[in-house]
């Protein structure tokens, strides 16, 4: 870096894709202005306005100021000052990509419930098949009503299973099956929908004719059909992906025609005319301004998946080698009539209760997400930290001005990934 | 025009596909219905019957000559599915069509009645939350609706039919309509109809009015702010049409398509709707078709839902334009 930045420490932290550091630097010594770049690409008057500079797209004056005066000095060159080591970089990478969205969507309270709620499922996944004991008949009073005893909370079954248990054992299966189920539509919507809104002319025809055809089909008849023809095994990744067998089509869709506008925009251009290959672009430029609507729609079809699985699972037509929520449902119904008499309602009550809560954390996690990424929530959002920054700023040690300017750096930064 | 054709030739594509698939499902999985039903009847008919005798049986009860060459069998299948022969039922004994005709009306009564009670009621309601944006009703209705968006229809279905339904005895736990009635156009028997129609419709609406308030608050939001809106109030336009014309208007716009899409999973949701009230409507026989193994009657019910979905998702897709100026004329419809 040239001599006389007195602070290189804050110089690091600077984003690489982020144009205004110079502006940054002058605000440091305003009076001496040794560096030559600085210099000769603008002012001090451009350089007061650019403090106060948007934290969300990246883009200010500074960029326009070099072209317009017309210097030999190109942002990109600018660029390869900056030194930077390995950890340094690592670190920018975790606060910018983690840390200022995980705040954002703690500030939150939908996201913060919602993270709350999908983190406990996780748990009750992951941790509770090895705290609860496992499922078995008579391990207690038959058709024992919830909150009754403290050995078995939930009550018990029929046949004196205890329904705690039950839910919790049902848990990992239900999981991986929304996991693939997601995870499948997300990424064949995906590719579907980038490949055919970049490539366009009549791949693209031919391509959206297919997709509007499969989403035209009803999709909980089709896997009825699908699950009663093919004699498929239950596991529970197979009937994810069996779920939601064509969901992808409507994201595909949807993803197509933003990309159908991502496609035309100048970055995408620079890298066209750059010579960067479709497949590069794609991944690079295109895929990561998605991100926001992918994430949701994963959230969204994993909702998708429980309503559709237990609904199938409640009327038997789908095979299971484990328990879960709708199989219960099921013999609540069935086996002991949790619905004509009331004795036995508790058993119907407590899957029924375990997928609204679920449901309910994902939609709002989906909410959340669209704040982390929507770039007006986030625009907001920098502002309160820069607020809250100011006045942490007073009673804390360090200069308060740094502090906000730091964090409204990195959410910053953050938007201009998002935005470029 | 060019949008009109092209749009009504997918849809008839769409429903061939379909048509096909359940062929091609029947007729060629190994180890699949074909083979399945083939046991049976030898297991029925014991060993005596004649391969011919056979290949009959399965013709009537399917509508493919398993004897004829494959290309045969499905030239067969098509021109039969065309003239409304969906095979016969194994379970019932009675042709497919005259047990799936009848229930077509009932569904669509069911899931049309729903989808419109459930719109309605979103958007006025969102209309109104927009209205009080940050009101305490503002909050609490966005809550409600955060809840019932989260809330499966066969939840409310079981918890409906639990207490108004044998609790409180308040309504019919299944059926179309009391059986002593005779159809037709008396008041008695419309009663009855919507007497055990409520539940069903209720369960459906109920859950799909919370996503549509949500979305149609936030739509109106965003316009609330618009610039033309301001321009129309300095223009001293009556409220009432400001309120519908300019807001609403443009507010329902965006949710037409999640429209299209809600009539697919209405028809997807009414399956399990119809058996939790063992209300016999098409989703009801499928299922019931399936835990007996009743293929032709399974497969029948499926092409009849596609059909029906195509025809709403086209006839929605051909509103559009009538609905929104701007679409008009096919190829500016992409956001492009």
């Amino acid at each position: 870096m040239v001599g006389s930045i007195p602070v290189p420490e804050e110089v690091v932290r600077v984003s690489p894709t982020d144009d205004r550091h110079d502006a940054r630097d002058d605000t440091d010594d305003d009076h001496e202005i040794d560096d030559p770049l600085v210099e000769g690409v603008g002012g001090e008057t451009t350089l007061s306005t650019d403090t106060e500079g948007s934290p969300i797209t990246g883009h200010d004056h500074r960029g326009r100021a070099a072209t317009d005066g017309g210097t030999a000095v190109s942002d990109f060159e600018q660029t390869a000052e900056f030194t930077m080591s390995k950890n340094k970089r690592r670190r920018q990478w975790f606060e910018e990509k983690l840390l200022a969205p995980a705040r954002i969507a703690w500030s939150d309270w939908r996201a913060r419930t919602g993270l709350l709620v999908v983190v406990f499922y996780l748990l009750m996944g992951i941790l509770g098949p090895r705290i609860v004991a496992a499922p078995s008949p008579n391990q207690g009073p038959r058709l024992l009503g919830a909150f009754r005893s403290i050995e078995h909370p939930l009550g018990t079954t029929a046949s004196g299973v205890d329904l705690l248990s039950q839910t919790v054992y049902a848990t990992p299966a239900m999981l991986l099956m929304l996991a693939s189920g997601a995870v499948f539509t997300v990424m064949l919507g995906t590719v579907i929908g980038t490949a055919s809104g970049y490539k366009g002319g009549r791949f693209d025809n031919i391509l959206m004719t297919f997709n509007d055809m499969a989403m035209t089909i009803p999709g909980l008849p089709l896997t009825i059909v699908l699950a009663s023809a093919l004699q498929i095994e239950g596991h529970p990744i197979v009937i994810g992906i069996l779920i939601t067998v064509n969901a992808w089509a409507g994201l595909a869709r949807a993803i197509r025609s933003q990309v159908l506008t991502l496609r035309e925009s100048e970055y995408t251009e620079a890298s066209r005319i750059m010579g960067i290959g479709t497949p590069k672009i794609i991944v690079g430029d295109i895929v990561p301004n998605l991100m926001p609507y992918i994430t949701m729609n994963f959230v969204q079809q994993a909702r998708a998946v429980i309503f559709g699985s237990v609904g199938l699972y409640f009327l038997g037509v789908l095979p299971y080698t484990s328990n879960n929520w709708g199989v219960m449902m099921n013999a609540a119904v069935n086996r002991a009539g949790a619905t004509s008499s009331l004795m036995a309602f508790h058993w119907l009550l407590v899957p029924m209760l375990t997928i609204i809560v679920l449901a309910l954390g994902l939609t709002l996690l989906a909410q959340g997400a669209d704040r982390i990424f929507n770039p007006r929530v986030r625009a907001r959002h920098a502002e309160t930290i820069e607020d809250d920054g100011d006045q942490g700023g007073d009673t804390g040690d360090g200069p308060s001005t740094t502090d906000a300017l730091d964090d409204s750096r990195t959410s910053g930064g953050e938007g201009a990934m998002g935005g470029v | 025009m060019n949008y009109i054709i092209k749009r009504l030739g997918q849809a008839v594509l769409t429903v061939f596909v379909v048509v096909s698939f359940s062929f091609g499902l029947i007729r060629l999985l190994p180890g699949g219905p074909m083979d399945y039903l083939r046991a049976q009847i030898i297991q029925q008919g014991g060993s005596g019957l004649s391969q011919e005798a056979i290949n009959m049986r399965i013709e009537a009860q399917t509508g493919i000559d398993a004897s004829e060459p494959l290309h045969v069998q499905y030239v067969d299948y098509m021109f039969g599915l065309a003239q409304g022969d969906f095979g016969q039922s194994i379970w019932l004994g009675d042709p497919v069509a005259s047990i799936l005709g009848p229930a077509i009306p009932w569904t669509v009564f069911l899931t049309g009645t729903a989808l419109f009670l459930g719109f309605i009621i979103g958007i006025t309601l969102g209309a109104f939350m927009a209205y009080k944006e940050g009101s305490r009703f503002d909050v609490g209705a966005t809550g409600v609706g955060l809840f019932l968006n989260s809330t499966p229809n066969y939840v409310v279905g079981l918890l409906a039919l639990t207490f108004l339904g044998y609790q409180w005895k308040l309504f019919p736990t299944g059926g179309r309509y009391a059986s002593e009635l005779n159809e037709g156009f008396n008041i008695p028997f419309l009663l009855s109809v919507i007497h055990h129609g409520a539940l069903p419709i209720l369960s459906m609406a109920l859950v799909a009015f919370g996503g549509w308030a949500l979305n149609m608050r936030g739509n109106s939001i965003r316009i609330l702010g618009e610039d033309y809106l301001r321009v129309a109030r300095l223009r001293g336009l009556p409220t009432r049409r400001i309120a519908i014309r300019y807001v609403a208007r443009n507010a329902i716009l965006p949710m037409y398509t999640g429209l299209m899409i809600a009539i697919g999973v209405s028809f997807g949701g009414a399956i399990i709707i119809e058996n939790i009230f063992a209300y016999p409507g098409v989703g009801f026989y499928m299922i019931q078709s399936i835990n007996s193994r009743d293929y032709p009657l399974m497969m029948g019910a499926f092409i009849l839902i596609t059909v029906a979905m195509v025809i709403g998702i086209t006839i929605a897709d051909l509103t559009y334009g009538w609905l929104d100026p701007r679409a008009r004329g096919g190829g500016s419809r992409e956001s492009y």
